[in-house]
């Protein structure tokens, strides 16, 4: 973490004709992921008319507005209005982290000899280093489900691949940089591969399609291969 | 009953006006490239606006109708025929039971819809009928139309509407409009002075990179002043984004939730339709507008269609 920037500046600005964005100083920090949440949980609980969606980032969040309804100017005034009294974030902080088990290496995690080699250390050390710690969800983008995770120890970071691999399989955790996820789906992707989660992130069936939101916590668990082997090929 | 689809076309997909509500999930908005053609074809069939219709893109697909139904076809003109004879696009059309619906050279535009009265049969998904080809959910079994799909209509035709007069359809932009009006992006003062000059004087190419994601720009490159990573925030439909490399990317219906590109521009919602219209080689330019001028624009485009819904009730009665 660095200096952390008050947490109570705040600018808004225009993205196009129909979204507003509340800005943050620039940085990954706890603070303002509480406040971003808590604007979040604000327009969850009071819309107003107009109002289409929001879209938490790391130091911003994005409400999307119909401007036939609703002017900049009129949103802005309201922004301004809601920051002043606004609650704290309930979400979250409280609960339990939530558990995404991890099998590491192998065929799941090519890369992890990798990432051991370039860290000079032992792969059981990446394993315990990457599963003994918690991570926040500071905001949830690029594919469906894709968590940006915040507080990898830096002892694992990673450089991404200079050529992408062209299909990275669902499930697969990944580190690029200081930064640890879990691809939710099918995609090309850059990063290096450490292992496989036996659990959805995206389950396109379900009505409620993704696991994790900004706000959670999680933490991930080494399990053994065959609870994978059964998971995907039912043996 | 619908129609059977007999060859697939370039990409066929079922799509109405996206998917709201889910992007703080990272599920992307999709929904038609060019909304204001859907909008007025289900307007003029009578249907609600948001009435999921096929988007056919540049190679239209080959249909054989199982059953007779009214069906209108807007957007691009790729040059539609009914068993051999032209189709009249932009009014409601009677298609007799067993006729074929082919395709031939794109004559204007690039993206067409067909929609028909009623509307298909397509179960929604997180609340829309839209295609989101990556994720492989929503519209006809979250993919592409193939040979040998059967696509249902909704509801059974019943011949009680006639459609004899024109409708002044002045609302709808003419397609050879090279130029598009943005308001300045979030980072737009990252960007040197004569790369912002170089932006809005250039003419840009669309390069055959584009698809339904975005279209990547050919044209002088445009340069940050310094080049500093920046944390990734909201982009949608319209946000005109610069990798370091400089060449610009217009992030179209099938956009990211989130993006960690300098924003250089957005493009104003009323000028989307003409670059969805846009293919390959397409030469466009950008106009700097404000918000105000953009907000206005897109409310004309509003009042218009208000005025086009109000006469078709009337003739429809």
């Amino acid at each position: 973490m660095t200096i952390e920037a008050n947490s109570n500046d705040f600018r808004c600005y225009p993205l196009g004709d129909s979204a507003i964005v509340i800005q943050f100083a620039d940085e990954i920090s706890i603070p303002i992921n509480q406040k971003i949440r808590a604007i979040g949980e604000f327009l969850d609980e009071y819309t107003f008319e107009g109002f289409v969606e929001y879209v938490p980032a790391f130091s911003s969040i994005t409400i999307y507005y119909q401007p036939s309804l609703i002017s900049f100017q009129e949103l802005e005034t309201m922004v301004q209005e809601m920051m002043e009294d606004l609650p704290e974030a309930t979400t979250g902080s409280q609960s339990a982290a939530i558990e995404i088990p991890v099998v590491y290496g192998g065929e799941w995690g090519p890369d992890l000899e990798f990432v051991a080699q370039h860290n000079k250390l032992s792969i059981e050390e990446i394993i315990h280093i990457h599963s003994s710690t918690e991570y926040l969800v500071y905001m949830i983008g690029f594919a469906p489900g894709f968590p940006y995770l915040g507080g990898m120890d830096s002892r694992i970071a990673t450089p991404r691949k200079e050529t992408p691999t062209s299909s990275i399989s669902a499930g697969s955790v990944g580190i690029a940089g200081m930064q640890t996820g879990v691809y939710p789906i099918e995609t090309p992707g850059g990063w290096q591969i450490i292992g496989r989660t036996t659990i959805d992130l995206f389950d396109k069936e379900s009505d409620t399609p993704v696991l994790l939101k900004a706000g959670d916590r999680i933490r991930f668990v080494p399990v053994e291969a065959d609870i994978l082997m059964e998971e995907i090929y039912g043996i | 009953m619908g129609f059977k689809v007999v060859k697939a076309g370039m990409l066929s997909t079922i799509q109405d006006l996206g998917r709201y509500g889910y992007q703080k999930s990272g599920i992307i908005v999709s929904g038609a490239m060019d909304k204001l053609a859907l909008r007025i074809g289900n307007l003029l069939l009578g249907n609600e606006e948001d009435e999921a219709g096929l988007e056919i893109t540049l190679i239209g697909p080959v249909l054989l109708f199982e059953e007779a139904h009214l069906i209108i076809l807007t957007g691009a003109d790729l040059s539609p025929s009914i068993d051999g004879a032209p189709l009249t696009m932009w009014r409601p059309v009677h298609i007799p039971k067993g006729s074929l619906l082919t395709f031939g050279k794109p004559a204007s535009g690039c993206r067409a819809y067909l929609s028909v009265a009623g509307g298909f049969k397509i179960k929604p998904v997180l609340g829309s009928c839209a295609t989101y080809l990556q994720a492989g959910i929503g519209g006809w079994e979250g993919r592409a139309l193939k040979p040998g799909d059967r696509i249902p209509f909704k509801q059974a035709y019943k011949a009680n509407g006639k459609f004899n007069w024109t409708p002044d359809l002045k609302l709808y932009p003419r397609l050879d409009k090279q130029t598009i009006g943005v308001i300045a992006g979030p980072e737009f003062s990252l960007f040197t002075k004569d790369s912002i000059a170089a932006f809005f004087s250039q003419e840009f190419s669309i390069s055959k990179d584009n698809n339904r994601m975005g279209y990547r720009l050919d044209g002088a490159g445009i340069h940050q002043t310094k080049t500093e990573e920046m944390l990734s925030s909201a982009v949608t439909f319209g946000t005109i984004q610069v990798p370091q490399q400089g060449k610009p990317i217009i992030l179209m219906a099938d956009s990211q939730t989130t993006g960690g590109y300098p924003r250089i521009a957005q493009v104003i919602t009323a000028a989307l339709s003409i670059l969805a219209q846009k293919q390959t080689g397409s030469l466009i330019k950008f106009e700097l507008i404000t918000l105000a001028e953009a907000q206005k624009q897109l409310q004309q485009q509003e009042k218009q269609i208000q005025q086009l819904k109000h006469t078709i009730s009337l003739k429809y009665g």
